[in-house]
């Protein structure tokens, strides 16, 4: 069994085995929103490859992280509010 | 077939300003590119409007040039983004500072706009460069645009019964007698012909010394207010002289939409269009060198394109040298999207011989065949 590692998205504790990139546990979490385009609409992960940076949120504080390319660490704090 | 009064090979933004300016003046004109508007060096650009003083006829191009952008600001819609946030000349040191002097000086006598910034009033101006510049010169009328769009806005700016647009048509050579052929075959006859193809233009006109100059630009995610002005060492006079090697320079400018694009390189015969990354790290240190947050923000994405260069950093404007049914409007180099207007302007006054606002001769191509070609 993989082990457990805790998160918080957008404030609510998650947790998921380790390995798991954030746009997963952001789908587990049930996020469909990962940010806002420049027009305002809803964007969220497209190429999963770390290419168009659609799936961008804010991860300890730091804004415009892939979330596609970044794996979940233990304490981590993940944002969609870009 | 006569096809139209005049032919324009090449839909970048220098093509699409003569089109549009000979439209406008009542021409039918036909605008052949191999792909999209603005698909070429256009798309790869800056799109930092900007006066020049390396030589008194790049001054008089790029000054008469920002001017019809200023005039044509408020027409200009929403999707070309031009800002006139100005340009911020930064000095690292005391010889720079004497440089920012002598083009605030230059600008004064010649009546534009510009004005020398201490160390703390650079330091207000742009809070993110590093503390312990010399100080700058901001010239406040300087502008940025999106190009690809101002391209295509030219084009859809003339009376659309008298411009017509084929894209995907590749141009496979120009006919003596005025037209072209295309890659079928197909002759299509005009009353002359621009060579507006910008890289590509000595292959439809042989002997051209127009050179592909290399350049890398990186473009960043939003970080709205982290620069205000499109911001440029003055060290870059020192480095884009240099016409032999490869040189990078700090040069950067802000997005309406909070995006930073990064530049700026020069290289000198390569051809590979692709991102190298030795000189694409070269340009970005250089740029951290000035701007130390810049190692936390996220890059996007990153490109090359070729610019268009003559040996005496002039383009070539008006008939050619050997055939006066064939036209030029290339070798832009660096500054093609400030120079597109002025440049489609003198075209159509010299092809409609309306007297013209500034002096032609400077831009002739006939130039390039005389002896002891001294520009600089
Ligand atoms: C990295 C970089 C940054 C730059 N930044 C700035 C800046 O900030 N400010 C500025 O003023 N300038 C800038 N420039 C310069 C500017 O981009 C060019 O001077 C300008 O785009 C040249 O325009 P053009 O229309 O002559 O060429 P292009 O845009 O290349 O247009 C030529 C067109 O001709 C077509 N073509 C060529 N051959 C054929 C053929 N045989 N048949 C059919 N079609 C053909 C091509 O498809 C192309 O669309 C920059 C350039 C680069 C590379
Ligand atoms: S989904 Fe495309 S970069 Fe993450």
């Amino acid at each position: 069994m993989a082990e457990i590692v805790s998160l918080t998205i957008n404030g609510r504790p998650v947790r998921v085995p380790s390995g798991t990139v954030v746009a997963a546990a952001l789908a587990l979490a049930g996020e469909s929103r990962f940010r806002r385009s420049v027009a305002g609409h809803p964007r969220g992960p497209l190429c999963g490859m770390g290419v168009c940076f659609e799936c961008s949120v804010t991860i300890d504080g730091r804004p415009h992280c892939r979330s596609c390319q970044t794996l979940c660490a233990e304490g981590m704090e993940v944002r969609t509010d870009e | 077939m006569y096809g139209c009064d005049v032919a324009v090979v090449g839909a970048g933004i220098v093509g699409a300003a003569c089109a549009s300016e000979c439209a406008r003046a009542g021409l039918s004109v036909i605008v052949f590119d191999r792909g999209p508007v603005g698909g070429g060096t256009t798309a790869a650009a800056m799109g930092h409007v900007v006066v020049m003083d390396d030589s008194e006829a790049q001054f008089a191009l790029t000054s008469y040039s920002r001017r019809l952008w200023r005039d044509l600001a408020a027409e200009l819609p929403a999707e070309v983004h031009y800002e006139a946030c100005g340009t911020l000349w930064v000095a690292a040191d005391e010889e720079e500072m004497a440089e920012a002097r002598r083009k605030e000086e230059f600008c004064r006598v010649r009546g534009l706009r510009a004005e020398i910034l201490d160390e703390a009033a650079l330091r207000e101006a742009e809070p993110n460069l590093r503390p312990g510049l010399r100080g700058g010169l901001l010239i406040p009328d300087d502008a940025v645009l999106y190009p690809p769009s101002a391209a295509m806005f030219f084009l859809g700016r003339a009376p659309q019964n008298k411009i017509e647009f084929r894209a995907g048509s590749e141009v496979r050579a120009l006919n003596p007698d005025g037209g072209v052929i295309l890659g079928d075959g197909t002759r299509i006859s005009a009353g002359l012909t621009v060579n507006a193809a910008g890289c590509g233009s000595p292959d439809l006109t042989a002997g051209l010394p127009v050179k592909k100059r290399k350049g890398h630009l990186v473009v960043t995610h939003r970080y709205p207010g982290h620069i205000r002005h499109q911001i440029v060492e003055l060290g870059y006079l020192k480095s884009a002289h240099s016409v032999s090697s490869d040189s990078v320079a700090f040069n950067v400018q802000p997005r309406a939409n909070g995006q930073m694009l990064i530049g700026s390189s020069r290289q000198y015969g390569a051809e590979h269009p692709g991102v190298e990354f030795g000189i694409l790290r070269r340009m970005l240190e250089r740029a951290a060198m000035y701007l130390p947050d810049l190692g936390r923000l996220v890059a996007i994405r990153s490109w090359a394109g070729f610019r268009p260069a003559t040996p005496d950093k002039l383009p070539f404007i008006g008939p050619s040298a050997g055939n006066q049914k064939i036209w030029l409007a290339t070798g832009h180099e660096g500054l093609g999207i400030t120079s597109s207007l002025a440049t489609g302007r003198l075209l159509a006054d010299m092809v409609l011989n309306r007297p013209s606002e500034i002096p032609v001769a400077p831009y002739s191509p006939a130039r390039s065949l005389l002896e002891g070609k001294a520009h600089g």
